[in-house]
Formats: C-alpha cells, sequence, structure tokens
C-alpha cells in the first residue's frame, strides 16, 4: 500500500461507517416493522411502502413537491436578476453585492427565521405598521403561513442559486450583448435569446440546488407554517421522533432519495446528451 | 485585472430593482432583530440598552449551551480538518484504488438532504446502541464536515505547482519528506480555511444536532430552537444577536482564505470541477 492510500484510509474508513452504513441501515429499517411501542420489530414487511403511497400521504409529498417547485421558480426568476445586476455592476460593487448576499445565508438558519418571526410577530414592525395605516388584520394568521414558509424558503435557498448564476455571468462573453444590441435586439429579447442559453448549466445547476433541499425541508415549515401545513420533511420527521414509527419514515425517506437519484440520473443524462451534441 | 476587463452593458433598471428588493427582503429581520435587542421598551418610552445582552451572559442554561457548542465544533472542525486534508492529499493526482469510493461517498454526504443525513445517523447510532450525546453529534458534524475540508484544501492542491514537489523528489526526498517539507506546508492557508469552514458548518447546525444529540445536552441553535417555540423576547433577540456576530467573526476566516466558493461549488460539484479563481 502507498502512502498516498493510507492518507485516504481514514476518510474512506470514516464515510463507510457514517455515511454509508447508516443509509444501508435505513433502506434495512424500512421494510422492518414497527414495535408495539415504538421501536423496530424485525419481521419483514413492504407494508410501509404500500403505506406510503396512500392518498393522506401522496398529498403530502404533493403539496412539498408543489413548494419545492415554487420556491425553485421563484429563485429562478430572482436569481438572474439579482446575479445579472450584480455580475454588470462595477468591480468593487460586485464583491459588497456578493458580501450581502451570503451573509445572511452563511447565518444560522434557526436565527434568521428567529428575525422573520420577530418582524411578523405581535410586537413586530409589521403588525405596528398595519395598525398605523389602520389597515385590518388577524394577529395570528399573520404569524403562521404558507407565504411566510414560501419567504422563509426563498430567502434562505437564493444563495444556492445566485452564486452559480453569478459565476456564469462573469465568465459570460458580454460583447455578445453588444453585438445583439447593435443588431437592434431590445433586452428582453438578448435576455431569452443571448444571455439564458448560454447560462443553461448554471440554471439547472442552481435549480437542483435548491430543488433538493426545499424538498425535505423542515425547519421553516415548522417554525413558520404553524401546524396547518405538514410537508413532507415534517412528516419524516414526525414519524422518527414523536410518533416513533421509524420503519414508516425510514420507507417514506428511501422514496424521497430514489426521487432525487432519478433526478440527479436525468440530469447527468441530459448533460451527457448536451456534452456530445 | 481592470485593464483587460470588458465592458459590461448595464442590466435593465428592474433587475436593479429586484437586488435591492431581495437584499431588502434578506436583511431587513436581522436588522429589525439586533435592533430589538438594543432596546428597551416601557409602555410609554423607549431607550437604548445592553441589559438583555448581560441578562443572556448571565444566564446558566444559554452559557452551557454555548460551552457545548463551542466544545462540539472545536472538536468536530479538528477531527475534521485532519481527516479532510489527509483525504484531499491522498486524492491528489492518484488514480484508481480507493479513490472512487472515497469520493463518490463525499459527494453523497455533501448532496443528501440533510434531514436524511440526520435520521439515517440517528438509526445507526440506534442500532449500534451508542448512547446519544456530544460525542454522537461531534460524529454528525464530522461526517458533514470532512467533504468541505476536501473541497478546500483540494482546490489549493489543484492549483499548486507541481515542479515543487517533483524538485523534491529529485533532490532524493521520500514520499513521506516531500509531504512533510514541500506539500503541507504550502496547504496551511487552505487547511486553516477548511478548519473555520467545518467550525462555522457545526457551530450553526441545528437539524443534524437535533436528531442526534443527548436529553439536557443541547447546542445554543438547539436551544434557541427550544425556546423559540414558546416565543419572542428582547432576551432571545439579544442572544441570536450575539450568535449572528460569532458567525460573522468565523466569516472573516472564511472569506479571506475563499472557503466561501468552495462552500457553494461543493454543493453544486456535479456542475464543474475546475474552477478558475477570478480577481
Amino acid at each position: 500500500m502507498k502512502l498516498r492510500d493510507l492518507f485516504l484510509l481514514p476518510a474512506g474508513l470514516w464515510f463507510v461507517v457514517f455515511v454509508l452504513l447508516p443509509l444501508i441501515i435505513v433502506g434495512i429499517v424500512s421494510f422492518a416493522t414497527r414495535g408495539t411501542y415504538g421501536g423496530i420489530e424485525w419481521s419483514w414487511t413492504i407494508a410501509n411502502y404500500v403505506r406510503a403511497f396512500s392518498p393522506t400521504y401522496l398529498g403530502i409529498f404533493a403539496e412539498s413537491f408543489r413548494l419545492a417547485l415554487i420556491t425553485t421558480g421563484i429563485c429562478l426568476v430572482l436569481g438572474v436578476m439579482v446575479s445579472w445586476s450584480m455580475a454588470t455592476s462595477s468591480t468593487r460593487l460586485r464583491q459588497l453585492y456578493l458580501m450581502a448576499i451570503v451573509l445572511p445565508f452563511l447565518t444560522n438558519l434557526v436565527i434568521r427565521i428567529y428575525a422573520i418571526r420577530l418582524f411578523v410577530g405581535a410586537d413586530g414592525p409589521l403588525q405596528a405598521g398595519l395598525t398605523l395605516l389602520g389597515i385590518p388584520f388577524d394577529a395570528f394568521a399573520l404569524t403562521q403561513n404558507k407565504w411566510l414558509v414560501l419567504y422563509g424558503m426563498v430567502t434562505t435557498y437564493l444563495p444556492f442559486m445566485v452564486l452559480p448564476l453569478y459565476g456564469a455571468f462573469e465568465k459570460f462573453d458580454f460583447s455578445l450583448v453588444e453585438a445583439a444590441q447593435d443588431l437592434g435586439a431590445d433586452v428582453w429579447k438578448i435576455l431569452f435569446t443571448v444571455i439564458l442559453p448560454n447560462l443553461k448549466k448554471a440554471l439547472w445547476a442552481g435549480s437542483l440546488l435548491v430543488f433538493i433541499p426545499s424538498l425535505g425541508e423542515y425547519v421553516i415549515p415548522d417554525l413558520l407554517g404553524g401546524a396547518k401545513n405538514m410537508l413532507y420533511g415534517n412528516l419524516i420527521t414526525e414519524q422518527f421522533l414523536k410518533a416513533r414509527d421509524w420503519p414508516f419514515g425510514a420507507a417514506l425517506s428511501v422514496l424521497m432519495m430514489v426521487l432525487l437519484l432519478v433526478l440527479a440520473l436525468v440530469f447527468r443524462m441530459w448533460e451527457a446528451r448536451r456534452a456530445r451534441d | 485585472m481592470p485593464a483587460i476587463e470588458r465592458s459590461r452593458p448595464q442590466a435593465p433598471r428592474l433587475a436593479k430593482i429586484v437586488l435591492w428588493v431581495t437584499l431588502l427582503l434578506l436583511h431587513t429581520p436581522i436588522l429589525v432583530m439586533i435592533l430589538g435587542a438594543l432596546i428597551e421598551k416601557t409602555p410609554d418610552s423607549w431607550s437604548w440598552t445592553l441589559r438583555w445582552f448581560s441578562e443572556v451572559v448571565n444566564d446558566q442554561a444559554l452559557m452551557d449551551a454555548l460551552q457545548n457548542s463551542v466544545l462540539v465544533g472545536v472538536t468536530a472542525s479538528l477531527l475534521s480538518t485532519v481527516i479532510g486534508t489527509s483525504a484531499a492529499v491522498g486524492l491528489h493526482r492518484s488514480a484508481g484504488g480507493w479513490r472512487w469510493a472515497v469520493e463518490g461517498l463525499s459527494v453523497v454526504s455533501l448532496v443528501f438532504p440533510e434531514i436524511v443525513f440526520a435520521l439515517s445517523l440517528l438509526s445507526l447510532f440506534f442500532i449500534l446502541q451508542f448512547e446519544l450525546g456530544l460525542t454522537t453529534v461531534v460524529i454528525a458534524h464530522v461526517s458533514f464536515s470532512i467533504s468541505y475540508v476536501m473541497m478546500t484544501v483540494g482546490a489549493r492542491l489543484a492549483t499548486m505547482d507541481r515542479s515543487l514537489e517533483d524538485a523534491a523528489r529529485d533532490l532524493g526526498a521520500t514520499e513521506w519528506q516531500t509531504y512533510r517539507s514541500v506539500v503541507f506546508p504550502l496547504l496551511v492557508p487552505s487547511i486553516i480555511g477548511g478548519g473555520a469552514l467545518s467550525f462555522l458548518l457545526s457551530f450553526d447546525d441545528f437539524l443534524i444536532t437535533y436528531f442526534v444529540n443527548g436529553v439536557g445536552q443541547d447546542t445554543l441553535p438547539v436551544k434557541l430552537y427550544t425556546a423559540m417555540k414558546l416565543g419572542v423576547s428582547p432576551k432571545l433577540n439579544a442572544l441570536s444577536s450575539l450568535m449572528f456576530v460569532m458567525t460573522l467573526l468565523a466569516l472573516i476566516f472564511f472569506f479571506r482564505s475563499s472557503a466561501f466558493r468552495v462552500f457553494f461549488e461543493a454543493r453544486g460539484k456535479h456542475e464543474s470541477k475546475s474552477e478558475k479563481e477570478n480577481p
């Protein structure tokens, strides 16, 4: 064994024991049965998967999928606009904008959500402002609703969209834009026929980076959505931490992994095909 | 290199407006929170105060949580820095063997949804009958940090001048001597960057910690989450503001080492691997 392979050993062992093995265990547990008092009983069944495909849970899944799609869509539109105007600013401003985008992202998620709750809460600026303007509102409905969840999701995942796009804009040859301008194209035509086709890869990468964590999100809907908004991530968490039905929770997460894997494979194949063309 | 920079036609005004509105949406709640921590309100007036901060500092439970967070952060980042650096060096210009396995699993640990990561570790600890506590939290944090260190150090290795290593070998250095006297010293900044990054990741992690920590051994984010369930208060504002400042401090290391680029590129690894540094 060469010294170089020896260097790989600790990471290899760590990954096998604490990344690969746990995933295998989840796979196995998903075929087990819930014990009478929670926990796991080792009698094999596919009941967990059958149950996961029942209308209730499919509904929750569809809702999460929809939220993840909407989040990705909003991030996509905002991300293009934001990174476009960032990339065309002066070099100095560019660094500042970049920091301004990254800073809230690196701030702890729980803190950011706390700040949002403070903002919309009973003594918060939003409710104070509405009172001042004489606009009637339901104090409780303002603090927990699906719009807040969406706001939380978009502000959390936007950097994942902006950074790849910004990177692509940085490398983009803007003389193409000048050429299009000279030929009389308006700004939107330039965006859709010159710029976006050249950013395809970054658009896809950003979309996946937003979509994948959005689909499994737990903290944001939990803290900003109230009890009304059960999403897939919350469902899985409840199975593990509250209902103590680990096998069912495991089956749900296996299904999520399979879906994401399929998405990643499709992306890969699409990329490979594009590389060949 | 402003001289080479080509002119860039301005984005339309709408895009500029969107940028500013977005920045406003991102930053306003945090600003309001910090203000809230600095204000003392009575029914008919308000004044500036540092009282809430002193209440936080004098809260034993919060200080215990902070201690846990720092303890976990330091242990986890030390471990993941050593393991990750070693792996990055091992992967450097090697082919075959272990390489694909280590690289593949590192990508898995990067792109899998946090929640799957969290509950799979919980299942592992349950089956191995590990007692949940700070040790299991450290193990979890190391597991998700190694890949980031590998990326940070790996990025430096990729841009390193190969002739330095070759020169050392030509002069008769053994493989170990080459690493010790040539490769590692050149890597020090990126190793520090990777370490700071993994400390930040560990210090900020909520979800995974929430799953695998022991009863009564909360880290700061977990404590904050529990307290937040009960409502908002000036004291919590102060605590959050303090944590925000700590993140900011870690950021200083982080931006200097340009590790933050790696952070995003690591997650978008399938996008591109040979990223050139932009000035």
